[in-house]
């Protein structure tokens, strides 16, 4: 017997492709306008409160903690937030007490002394995690090659299938859970796996049990199907929300719900139940919900994300393993949001596209993207082929199949950092301390060698990798331990797939630094104390971006060799270990704790974001600089590989009609030539840098940054800068 | 013989979008024989300053690395003044024509026009930058005579293939309300003329002037104010013109 959870199969057979244009959307009704004035409001407030409205200090959160909280009852048509007012934040504790406490103080609050009494007995990941750290583990992590581990928080990046409970009811899922444990309970070998899994079921059956109470507070029966539109959409908000009611997670995705809920949206048409108006009018309800989740973060956090990222990510588009494009008229709708509410960092609308996807559908999301600079595309026929057609992304670049994989995120190694270690015999060249294991210090010669360089920044990698994934395996046990998502959980098959999703950042520094050395004369420069601290150039080197085969080569040899020492190592849970090239906003953080690099680059200056060449080095425009980043290998980065793409609307074509066109063609262009992630801005520079001076006058200006979208105001004054100093697509 | 011919470049641009219409491969070749008062790439001037050369088949191979991109649109010889050296371009549009992909010559005319009369012949369209209508202004503004402009133009009508005009509008010079109908009448009878881009003078050349230790003569000349862009596109739009 299959199994009896299906959402793929039902979505192939009742959805109805769209092909025509944009003209039958609806403008935001009365209704929707009043609405939003009060969203916009809140959010003012919150801004000018220094970025947290509230907290609600006294209540640990979970699905069923907090009464019922409305914006305005009458106004909304899809309901439920996080606590019991808008924009007041929770306290979600089990991915670790500590920040809870820092993220209280930094906002003048005292943490509860009854929740204080409550972690006196209980543990929290964080803690766990931290009782199992080796010297080294807290080394690497304090020097900063390794960093920002999910040991702290929540960790994200799983997408539960919410669509479920809107097809199938919390009763029958809830029934399937009871009985894969009973199944289970069987087991001739009940060992520590299967008694873990065990236990994960039972929790699981649980949390669903809270989300019926958790809609029933809302006035909502949802032990059953949904019957229409309003509902549909409504049961998927109800699972989400109970999802971030009881996981602070880093990214908490959505998932690929917009032409799944269509089908419901297309019979309501059809029967009259609802008419066009109405079904716009309840997807902005829902889009302004999902622009509302906040999680409580310290501003330590806020450093490497900032901009209060929640990444709601949701995919559309695609074609199906059939051939028929998977975009309804609900995926207009969905980015109609961005015209009927203007520009937003979130829900993560990110596009799946292929060239194969209706003209008329690429031409609207580019238009968007013209307008709003607040989507991101991906390439379909890369993740098709390895994920089929019903995936989805988490936080930004994460591709996994809904309801079937999920992943342990994994963070980042420093890899301009690793070839500093490398070439300083595992000194840290900040601190002159011994970070990683002895090697030989290269400075014999009086210019680099390439080949000595490579070979020690190649042992590096392999003590880093093996680091690396054993710091994730302990994390990602305390996690399950601790702070199980029990409620997203439920919403997977029972038997999944799990990868270890590892990172990289520095990555272009470390690429043109081999280039520089191979190709240039790089000469170090040691401190009075015989650490090498500083590299002179003499000549010219090939640099990342210029599709220049000679430093391309490396660029691609740099993923392929760190990804293949990653899968040498044993990791939890036998999850795949997979590898992603995105900082997020992080690679500013990351420039800081990294000495001057041979490259030429500053000690202390920012990295590129993900695969991005560094600054100003792509001077053969955009394209040359896109096919660079399109020749790294996916195989080898299966967990995404990020691209920020920024342009003067001019420099983009003459007028808007071509403007279009000619982005339409682009993307088709990267996406043919296999790139897998690209982030568009088009944006004028003097915009941001007004938008610096006058925050007030910007409350909606969003820019994308490696694999997310931000509102621009929220960023730190560093991070502004560094996007401004991006490379700005221009000519003139 | 014709594979050692070495085309002079100044830099490329992968993702041309104005320079003809789509995306464009923009190759800006090395050497002009104007001295533009506003010239904002003087960094183009001398030849043999070029930052590197190609053969016809290096080319042919660099710019088939991009052709999933430039299928919209094609290639487009830019410069300097790309006619200076015909040889190389003749070719290139031959073997660029053998496959399938589109080219523009943008070009300021050229004195020597039997020499270049080929590769105005093949190209697909000329983006023809008329720098004045006045012959004396036209001296002064750039060190040569609007002649050779004008007789492309000519010879594109008589061969009836187009041409988008490219004018620079520079206060005190041809940011002039008499000089512009003078030249919009004369555009007007081209039936070869599918556009005319008006272009506002800017100064963001300017370091470059001073980076080659050129004299920069325009220093104190303001850029054009938007309503007088404006005014100018009317004039040619009157004329029945396509403007932008």
């Amino acid at each position: 017997m299959g199994n009896p959870i299906n959402v793929r199969d039902f979505i192939i057979n009742n959805y109805t492709p769209y092909y025509g244009d944009d003209s039958f959307l609806a403008p935001p009704t009365e209704k929707t306008l009043k609405l939003f004035d009060k969203v916009k409001k809140l959010m003012e407030d919150e801004r000018k409160a220094g970025g947290v409205l509230d907290i609600d200090e006294h209540t640990i959160s979970t699905i069923t903690s907090h009464k019922p909280g409305y914006i305005d009852k009458d106004l909304e048509e899809i309901v439920g937030l996080q606590t019991d007012e808008p924009l007041k934040r929770a306290i979600i504790p089990f991915g670790g007490i500590r920040m809870v406490r820092s993220s209280l103080k930094a906002y003048n609050k005292e943490m509860d002394p009854e929740m204080e009494n409550v972690f006196k007995y209980r543990k929290t990941h964080n803690d766990g995690v931290f009782d199992c750290y080796s010297d080294e583990m807290k080394k690497a992590r304090h020097t900063g090659i390794i960093t920002g581990l999910p040991d702290a928080y929540g960790r994200g990046r799983i997408i539960g299938d919410y669509r479920r409970i809107a097809l199938y009811g919390v009763d029958f899922l809830i029934e399937q859970k009871i009985k894969a444990k009973a199944d289970r309970n069987t087991a001739v070998i009940l060992d520590g796996n299967m008694i873990r899994k065990l236990e994960e079921l039972s929790e699981q059956a649980r949390a669903l049990q809270e989300l019926k109470e958790m809609a029933a507070s809302y006035g909502y029966d949802i032990s059953q199907p949904a019957k229409d539109f309003k509902e549909a959409t409504q049961w998927v908000y109800f699972g989400y929300l109970a999802a971030v009611k009881e996981q602070n997670g880093a990214a908490m995705s959505l998932g690929r719900v917009s032409t799944f809920l269509d089908i419901y949206a297309e019979r309501d048409l059809q029967s009259g139940r609802y008419t066009e108006e109405q079904i716009q009018e309840i997807v902005d309800s829902f889009i302004m919900k999902l622009r509302m989740v906040r999680f409580l973060r310290t501003p330590a956090y806020d450093e490497l994300f900032s901009g209060d990222p929640t990444w709601v990510t949701e995919s559309i588009g695609g074609i199906g393993l059939d051939g028929r494009p998977l975009v309804t008229k609900n995926s207009f709708r969905f980015l109609h949001t961005l015209q009927n509410l203007g520009p937003a960092p979130e829900p993560n609308l990110t596009i799946l596209w292929s060239s194969k996807l209706p003209e008329t559908f690429k031409n609207f999301c580019t238009k968007i993207s013209i307008e709003t600079s607040s989507i991101q595309y991906e390439n379909d026929d890369l993740m098709r082929e390895k994920f089929g057609d019903d995936y989805g992304i988490a936080c930004c670049v994460s591709a996994m199949p809904i309801g079937k994989q999920m992943q342990f995120f994994g963070a980042r190694a420093n890899l301009a950092k690793a070839l500093l270690y490398g070439i300083n015999g595992g000194k840290d060249e900040k601190s002159g301390e011994q970070i990683a294991p002895v090697l030989p210090v290269l400075d014999q010669d009086e210019y680099l060698d390439y080949d000595k360089v490579y070979q020690n920044y190649d042992k590096m990698c392999d003590w880093l990798a093996g680091l690396y994934i054993n710091t994730l395996n302990i994390i990602h046990y305390m996690h399950d331990k601790y702070a199980y998502e029990k409620l997203e959980m439920a919403l997977h098959d029972e038997d999944i797939i799990r990868t270890s999703a590892c990172g990289i950042a520095g990555f272009s520094v470390v690429v043109d630094s081999l280039s520089a050395i191979k190709y240039a004369k790089v000469k170090p420069i040691k401190n009075e104390d015989g650490l090498i601290v500083d590299y002179e150039i003499e000549g010219d080197y090939p640099k990342f971006g210029n599709n220049d085969e000679r430093v391309d080569k490396i660029a691609c040899e740099v993923v392929e060799r760190f990804m293949a020492k990653l899968s040498q190592h044993h990791t939890y849970r036998r999850s795949r270990p997979t590898l992603s090239i995105l900082t997020i906003t992080s690679n500013v953080v990351y420039g800081k704790k990294t000495g001057n690099t041979p490259d030429g680059r500053r000690g202390g200056e920012p990295f590129a974001p993900g695969a991005n060449p560094m600054h100003k080095r792509d001077s053969n425009g955009c394209v040359a600089s896109m096919m660079s980043v399109a020749k790294l290998p996916y195989d080898s980065c299966e967990d995404g590989i990020s691209y920020t793409f920024s342009i003067v609307p001019n420099a983009l074509g003459k007028n808007e009609d071509e403007q279009v066109k000619n982005l339409t063609h682009l993307l088709d262009g990267y996406f043919d030539e296999t790139g897998h992630h690209i982030n568009v801005n088009v944006i004028q520079r003097e915009v941001l840098i007004d938008a610096m001076e006058h925050p007030e006058l910007y409350p909606q200006l969003t820019v994308r940054v490696s694999g997310y979208a931000v509102n621009f105001i929220k960023l730190t004054r560093e991070q502004q800068e560094d996007i401004i100093n991006r490379t700005f697509h221009t000519r003139f | 013989m014709s594979e050692e011919i070495k085309g002079y470049f100044h830099s490329k641009e992968t993702f041309g979008t104005v320079d003809g219409p789509g995306i464009r491969y923009v190759a800006f070749m090395q050497g002009c024989n104007l001295r533009c008062k506003y010239c904002h790439n003087p960094d183009t001037w001398k030849k043999e300053n070029a930052s590197y050369t190609m053969t016809v088949d290096e080319l042919i191979e660099d710019i088939l690395k991009y052709k999933s991109f430039i299928r919209s649109g094609g290639v487009t010889f830019s410069g300097g003044e790309p006619l200076l050296q015909p040889e190389f371009i003749e070719q290139a549009i031959d073997r660029l024509h053998s496959l399938g992909i589109s080219v523009a010559i943008d070009t300021a005319g050229f004195y020597n026009f039997e020499k270049a009369q080929r590769a105005l012949t093949e190209c697909d369209l000329v983006l023809l930058d008329i720098k004045a209508i006045d012959e004396d202004m036209c001296k002064d503004i750039t060190g040569q005579s609007n002649s050779f402009a004008l007789k492309v133009l000519e010879y594109r009508e008589k061969i009836k293939k187009p041409v988008w005009i490219r004018h620079v509008i520079v206060p005190n010079y041809t940011l002039d309300y008499k000089l512009l109908e003078k030249l919009a009448d004369y555009l007007k009878d081209f039936s070869c003329v599918e556009m005319v881009e008006i272009l506002p003078f800017h100064k963001l050349g300017e370091y470059k002037w001073k980076t080659l230790g050129e004299a920069y003569s325009l220093e104190d000349t303001p850029v054009p104010e938007n309503e007088e862009v404006i005014m100018a596109k009317e004039i040619f739009k009157s004329r029945g013109l396509n403007v932008h």
